[in-house]
């Protein structure tokens, strides 16, 4: 008898019924777009506190180069000494004194100092030396008798044109947007097998602490326990997936309405744009390059692995945190175990991440897009570079032949591990389990 | 269905959980299968139920060999058993119904009539949660039976029960018998064992020591010791003058005016009624009966032999 239907549908309606799930499901997208804002808002109460900072200049060379602004009041001092400055300074409750000593302009740099109450932030610091530089600098050019516009006119920006020998065109630009749709979609899987192999390993445990299980199995086999378990959860993983496509159109539809842009408007003013970049070439290109570049990225090749990478991903690790719940009794004896799981997860995305970005055909990058452990999370990465149709089959040829590995594992140490109660089994006992 | 297991031998690592055990149920008996703790018993019921392989041996259900469709024919309530706790009676029992291989209609009707016959019906729509423990072992006790299981393999069905509930199992049972189930019953509880089992099997460490019918096992380990109760005026005399025809010990038990209790034993060629005969020549017998050993003193008896 096949009862992997009837589970799937009880794993899917338990967890989907839960008002955990309900809340979670429609509170996140709300927490997701809040904590940007909330990081915005913090950072912007920061920027708001105007610094005071008071410069006594004994050189005179730098008289100009402190003009105050919106973050920065600066306030010369002149005519008294050093003491006397430092104590108006602390009087006036000033953020600090930036001192200019008397000196010639070869050896001036070496004695500024900045006095302060606290010590100063990295930021402010840089912007003084900065400011500083450029303006002893130019008075040392100045003293060599040169011009300072032929510097300026002679400053060259370049942004090199790519091409690949196909004759595919690319930019800067596309590359940023190949590695954000490369990342996304890796940590989409990450995030994926973390939160619903995790809950796949309680619902495990929680059949164990019910003492449901003994019952259960006397009607099923363990394996169509375990897989019914681990494909109901990825339902409902795709529920809250499309839950969240249904809530964004429907926020996308009140947020026009709202502030009364209709579609049609939004294109219109969309052409106005590029109008107006056509009149101004280089916004216009950048413009055009995004509407490229999106066109060159292998959309459906990104897809078809995305789903089939997702697949074997999800079902590696869920049959692995399968047999981690049912091999101990209770959620905090699970760390032992997890913790070998989570290793490449982990290396995947912080070694795959910035190995992709230095060269997405690099070995390190390369090798880990075979490993199928770390496959699913690094060749999602560099699939928008563009890899070799052979490699990515080869990758997703070992992807499978190691799940069907581990679910037999996970299914062996399952079947076992669902019955043993009490003593918290040891790597050693997972081995011997292996060969009941 | 009759049951038979054949040669059955299963390790764990080094460890022997059952060693060749036999035996044989038939058809509408009750057998109780008892143990200390650790015996194998969990085992042998979870081989039975298909959910441990043995390494030797097989079973054979109606001389047919154990395969998965039987699972439908039979119930097992488990000694750890529960049910998952935020899911509601109904649908659960429906689930697990479903499982059996019942189909949804015929789980539902068949839900009904237990649930009216228990009268939980109104318990349908709360979670188990809600649910003492008695309670939640009273739907359990359905989720077993209501498949019509044609073998029934309870371990330690009575705990959690109160006396009341308690019965009101042991009538099922005996009713579930009577229909033609056949009953595996494992426990600790001598008296129940008692009351319920036709038959015993009695297995320690890993081998099975002990198997017939409880009444036949009983004649087997019945000493001819009886318990008797005399009135006389001359107590010491008189147990003196009866040790010299038999072995005789002091006895306890609860009578009115009894002046001599004691336990007397037959010799080899002796009858009751040659101890009766002698002792109503001495005093007047108040209190003559048999002592006959209960399962509790078998199962101690048996296992200290061994």
């Amino acid at each position: 008898m096949n009862h992997i239907p009837l589970i799937i549908k009880r794993e899917y309606l338990a967890k989907v019924r839960k008002k955990s799930f309900i809340i979670m499901t429609i509170l996140s997208p709300f927490i997701l777009a809040a904590i940007p804002l909330l990081i915005g808002y913090l950072t912007s109460l920061d920027e708001d506190t105007i610094k005071s900072i008071y410069v006594l200049d004994e050189s005179e060379f730098l008289s100009d180069s402190f003009q105050s602004n919106d973050q920065t009041i600066y306030t010369k001092l002149t005519d008294i000494d050093l003491d006397t400055a430092k104590a108006i300074s602390n009087q006036e409750q000033a953020d600090g004194l930036l001192y200019v000593p008397k000196s010639s302009l070869e050896s001036i740099a070496e004695h500024i100092k900045f006095y302060s109450k606290e010590s100063p932030s990295l930021s402010l610091i840089s912007s003084l030396e900065s400011k500083i530089e450029n303006r002893l600098s130019e008075l040392k050019l100045q003293n060599k008798g040169i011009d300072l516009s032929l510097i300026e006119d002679s400053k060259t920006y370049v942004s090199i044109n790519q091409e690949s020998f196909d004759g595919v065109e690319s930019s800067k630009t596309g590359t940023f947007m190949k590695l954000l749709f490369g990342v996304f979609s890796g940590l989409l899987i990450f995030m994926f097998i973390m939160i619903y192999g995790g809950m796949v390993m309680r619902s495990v445990i929680e059949e164990k602490t019910s003492r449901v299980i003994e019952v259960i199995i006397s009607s099923v086999k363990p394996v169509q326990l375990m897989m019914g378990k681990i494909i109901g959860t990825s339902l409902v993983a795709v529920t809250q997936v499309v839950i969240w496509a249904v809530l964004g159109f429907i926020f996308f539809i009140i947020l026009t309405s709202i502030f009364g842009i209709d579609l049609a408007d939004a294109q219109s003013s969309q052409q106005s744009l590029v109008t107006e970049a056509m009149s101004n070439p280089s916004i216009g290109d950048e413009i055009k390059i995004i509407f490229n570049e999106f066109t060159n990225l292998p959309i459906v090749n990104l897809l078809v692995a995305f789903l089939l990478y997702f697949i074997g991903g999800y079902l590696l690790y869920t049959s692995l945190f399968a047999a981690i719940g049912a091999a101990v009794d209770n959620e905090t004896d699970s760390q032992q175990f997890m913790l070998p799981i989570m290793i490449p997860l982990f290396l995947a995305i912080y070694v795959g991440g910035p190995t992709v970005t230095a060269d997405p055909n690099g070995t390190v990058c390369t090798v880990l897009s075979y490993i199928p452990f770390t496959s699913p999370v690094v060749m999602l990465m560099r699939i928008p570079f563009g890899v070799p149709i052979w490699q990515q089959l080869l990758s997703l040829v070992i992807l499978i032949v190691t799940f069907i590995f581990t679910v037999w594992i996970g299914a062996k140490i399952y079947r076992i591990g669902i019955l043993m109660y009490g003593k918290k089994p040891t790597y050693k006992d997972l081995y011997k389990w292996l060969k009941y | 269905m009759s049951i038979e297991v054949k040669n059955i031998t299963k390790f764990y690592d080094e460890q022997t959980a059952l060693n060749a055990v036999n035996f044989t149920i038939n058809k509408g008996e009750i057998v109780g299968f008892l143990g200390p703790n650790g015996a194998g018993k969990t085992t042998l019921i979870r081989i039975i139920n298909q959910i441990t392989m043995p390494d030797t041996g097989s079973v054979f259900l109606d001389g047919e060999s154990l395969r998965p469709h039987h699972i439908q024919y039979i119930g097992y309530l488990p000694e750890e058993r529960g049910l998952y706790k935020s899911m509601k009676v109904g649908e659960q029992a429906l689930y697990l119904a479903q499982l059996k291989g019942m189909s949804y209609s015929e789980a539902k009707k068949r839900l009904h009539y237990w649930f009216d016959k228990f009268e939980i019906g109104h318990w349908w729509d709360k979670k188990i949660d809600e649910l003492s423990k008695g309670m939640a072992q009273k739907v359990q006790f359905i989720v077993t039976v209501l498949h019509q299981p044609k073998l029934l393999i309870f371990d330690e069905p009575f705990s959690g029960f109160d006396p009341i509930n308690a019965n009101l199992i042991k009538d099922e049972i005996l009713q579930l018998r009577d229909e033609g189930s056949t009953i595996i019953f494992s426990t600790h509880r001598m008296e129940s064992v008692e009351e319920l089992c036709d038959d015993i099997a009695l297995i320690h460490e890993s081998k099975k020591i002990l198997e017939g019918k409880l009444d036949d096992i009983k004649r087997d380990y019945k000493t001819n010791t009886f318990e008797v109760g005399l009135m006389t005026k001359r107590s010491a005399d008189l147990k003196q003058t009866i040790n010299t025809k038999f072995k005789v010990s002091n006895a306890n038990f609860k009578s009115l005016n009894n002046d001599l209790k004691l336990n007397i034993s037959l010799g080899a060629n002796q009858t009751p009624n040659d101890l009766l005969a002698f002792l109503t020549a001495q005093a007047q017998v108040l209190h003559f009966k048999e002592l006959i050993p209960n399962a509790s003193d078998i199962f101690i008896q048996t296992i200290k032999n061994n």
